[in-house]
């Protein structure tokens, strides 16, 4: 299913050479955008996809996928942004704290679908999605929160530079490295990947696989969370079509970085790459002279591209020969 | 959609629907046209009923192939980018000065080449058909961003206004005539042809299915480009509806046309379905929005109920076994 053999290199290097080559390929032609200033917004704008990049990955690596992170985004961004705009005073603190927590228990909403109702990933987040969307839309009223409704410091949060980098960036960059730490190192992180990998060895080894999966999702709706806040806050607007079809863009970048949809396989090292390969291609094609309305039609080209080399590399050398190639599949 | 049974892992058993999921659909089909016409005295005549037919005849003709793409155990969540495609294909057709017959044959030909590169991802590169037509769904659609970008194509032959907007015979659009249509081929292929029982086969069990002698690639690869050319069909009676094609038509169609199939009891994993669940489903969702319009309710709001039904269909039966086996 997985294991780079000890001679190929993994695909991550392979990725961070490509997006080092297109980066050094813009700096190259463009000779002013070699500033740090240019690295560091770049972080910057894909600091968001990152962090719930990180979230998709742990799903994915549960066999599950979760199509409301961006919903829960919208859904989140505008309470926090509602709280904000009745209750100033209270500063930017409880926002803050409010956020994943929040995000938290519209994941663990998917998470009880899935692990206690059995619901497939798809069709609960699929529903959830929708549902959550059109609850932006009821407490909102289809009104805008705009930034001068919002106080000052709940706005400038995320812009706040420290070392150089903003809070933004240094969000994702901890985000992605405690993720990290803690899908390795920690208990719960090994079972979220031995669960996605070989649901029936995990169940024979003790882990439950549903809770495992329950876990995954509560993650990935506490980073979304977070990313609500930080992106109304960053944007300086909350409505209902925040984020909108964003989800495909996070499922997109955690694909490009080698995640496979199967479960068990997917590094944060790799999302994280995949996100920044992204941010790359995009920032190029204006310099290129491509208008904004290519943006979508090459992040597609390439993740596509992307998902015939993922299929290649995992199946390459194990296939049956009974087995038809493309059996793989979400669930 | 997983080829190994896994212990831990039967959402395939839980996706089983109630014993009789199309009368539980019946009922509550039944129940939406009692509430809709006590809403509205102008509801239950067969002008308003025709009218309503609009809302799901695009969405319900793909949906019926998709159903037997996924009882075949894949998805295609790029329909609506293949709408969109095919109706930027026969909006430059148009701008060209062709003919109907030349319009109509671009948008299909647009949407058999879309089908064709979705089968080809997924039975011949070995892509998951998620994965594979979240990617094409964005390179679909931005491609018509790309070509069209911000404009729009108005102007089609007068000739071309007849399948959004013409009717057949009294009361009967255009329209539902190829919704009836394409409900009756669907039926027949899944349900009496040795082709149907084929797809349910491979949904049920790949392996097995291979081990049988079916071709399983060929048939999911035929499947895919049958989806692609009724998405090209929806696009050309939607684009005649709206006489324009702008590149975001028919934006996240995808979402609501698989919650049609889910909704008709096929379930996600593949192997099982009905044609007459997904008609029902169809027919459900559709008045359901026509009631919500009396309401006068937003169509976002109508998402949240949808989102609900979606989930309780597969959720309750579930729920129900629970407290059965508790007793």
């Amino acid at each position: 299913m997985k294991r780079y053999s000890l001679h190929s290199p993994p695909r991550e290097t392979g990725l961070a050479l490509l997006t080092a080559a297109m980066l050094a390929g813009m700096i190259l032609a463009y000779p002013h955008m070699a500033s740090l200033r240019t690295l560091t917004a770049l972080l910057d704008d894909t600091a968001i996809l990152i962090l719930l990049a990180c979230g998709q990955m742990t799903v994915l690596l549960t066999r599950g996928v979760d199509l409301s992170v961006a919903a829960n985004v919208a859904l989140t961004g505008m309470v926090l942004a509602l709280i904000n705009h009745h209750w100033p005073e209270r500063g930017v603190l409880p926002v803050l704290l409010a956020a994943p927590v929040l995000g938290a228990l519209l994941g663990a909403i998917n998470g009880v679908l899935v692990w206690r109702l059995r619901v497939p990933p798809i069709v609960a987040t699929l529903g959830t999605l929708a549902i959550y969307r059109g609850l932006v839309f009821v407490l909102s009223e289809g009104a805008w929160i705009n930034s001068n409704q919002m106080s000052a410091d709940f706005l400038d949060l995320p812009r706040a530079s420290w070392l150089g980098f903003t809070v933004l960036s240094w969000l994702a960059l901890g985000g992605a490295t405690c993720m990290g730490l803690w899908l390795h190192y920690s208990e719960r992180g090994r079972n979220i990947r031995a669960a996605g990998d070989n649901p029936d060895a995990a169940l024979y080894a003790g882990i439950d696989v549903g809770r495992s999966q329950f876990h995954a999702f509560v993650v990935s709706g506490a980073l979304a969370g977070l990313c609500g806040y930080l992106w109304v806050a960053r944007f300086g607007v909350a409505y209902t079509d925040v984020a909108q079809g964003f989800e495909l863009q996070v499922i997109a970048a955690c694909v490009i970085g080698g995640v496979s949809i199967n479960g068990g396989v997917g590094t944060v090292a790799g999302a994280l790459l995949g996100c920044l390969f992204l941010g790359v291609l995009n920032n190029a094609l204006p310099l290129l002279g491509l208008s904004p309305f290519w943006q979508m039609a090459v992040s597609g080209l390439a993740l596509t591209i992307a998902v015939v080399f993922n299929a290649r590399a995992q199946s390459s050398g194990k296939r049956s020969f009974i087995q038809s190639p493309a059996r793989g599949s979400a669930q | 959609m997983n080829a190994s049974p896994s212990p831990a892992l039967h959402w395939n058993r839980a996706l089983t629907p109630l014993p009789a999921w199309e009368l539980a659909l019946v009922v509550a089909l039944l129940a939406v046209f009692a509430i809709n016409s006590a809403l509205s005295p102008y509801f239950l005549n067969v002008e308003t009923l025709s009218d309503a037919t609009f809302q799901f005849a695009e969405k319900g003709i793909i949906a019926l192939p998709l159903a037997l793409l996924i009882v075949s155990g894949e998805i295609d969540i790029s329909v609506a980018g293949i709408i969109a495609l095919a109706s930027v294909a026969m909006g430059l057709a148009a701008q060209a000065g062709c003919a109907t017959p030349i319009i109509l044959g671009a948008g299909l030909l647009t949407g058999a080449v879309a089908g064709a590169l979705n089968g080809f991802l997924v039975t011949m590169c070995g892509v998951s058909s998620i994965v594979a037509t979240i990617g094409t769904m964005s390179l679909f659609r931005g491609g018509a961003y790309a070509i069209l970008g911000d404009r729009a194509i108005k102007h089609y032959p007068e000739s071309f206004a007849f399948f959004g907007q013409g009717y057949v015979v009294g009361l009967i659009s255009c329209e539902l005539l190829v919704f009836i249509a394409m409900a009756l081929i669907c039926a027949l292929v899944l349900h009496f042809t040795i082709i149907g029982r084929r797809i349910y086969a491979i949904g049920a069990n790949p392996v097995t299915a291979r081990f049988s002698g079916i071709h399983t690639g060929a048939h999911r690869f035929a499947l895919f480009v049958a989806v692609g050319m009724a998405s090209a069909v929806a696009a050309i009676l939607l684009t005649s509806r709206l006489g324009s094609t702008r590149p975001s038509i028919a934006q996240g169609w995808e979402l609501e046309i698989v919650s049609m199939v889910i909704l008709g009891g096929v379930a996600v994993d593949g192997g099982r379905g009905s044609i007459a669940g997904v008609v029902l489903a169809v027919l459900l969702m559709g008045f359901l929005t026509v009631g919500f319009g009396l309401l006068n309710i937003p169509g976002i709001v109508m998402s949240i109920f949808v989102g609900l039904l979606l989930i309780a269909v597969v959720a309750v039966p579930r729920l129900l076994s629970v407290l059965r086996s508790r007793l």
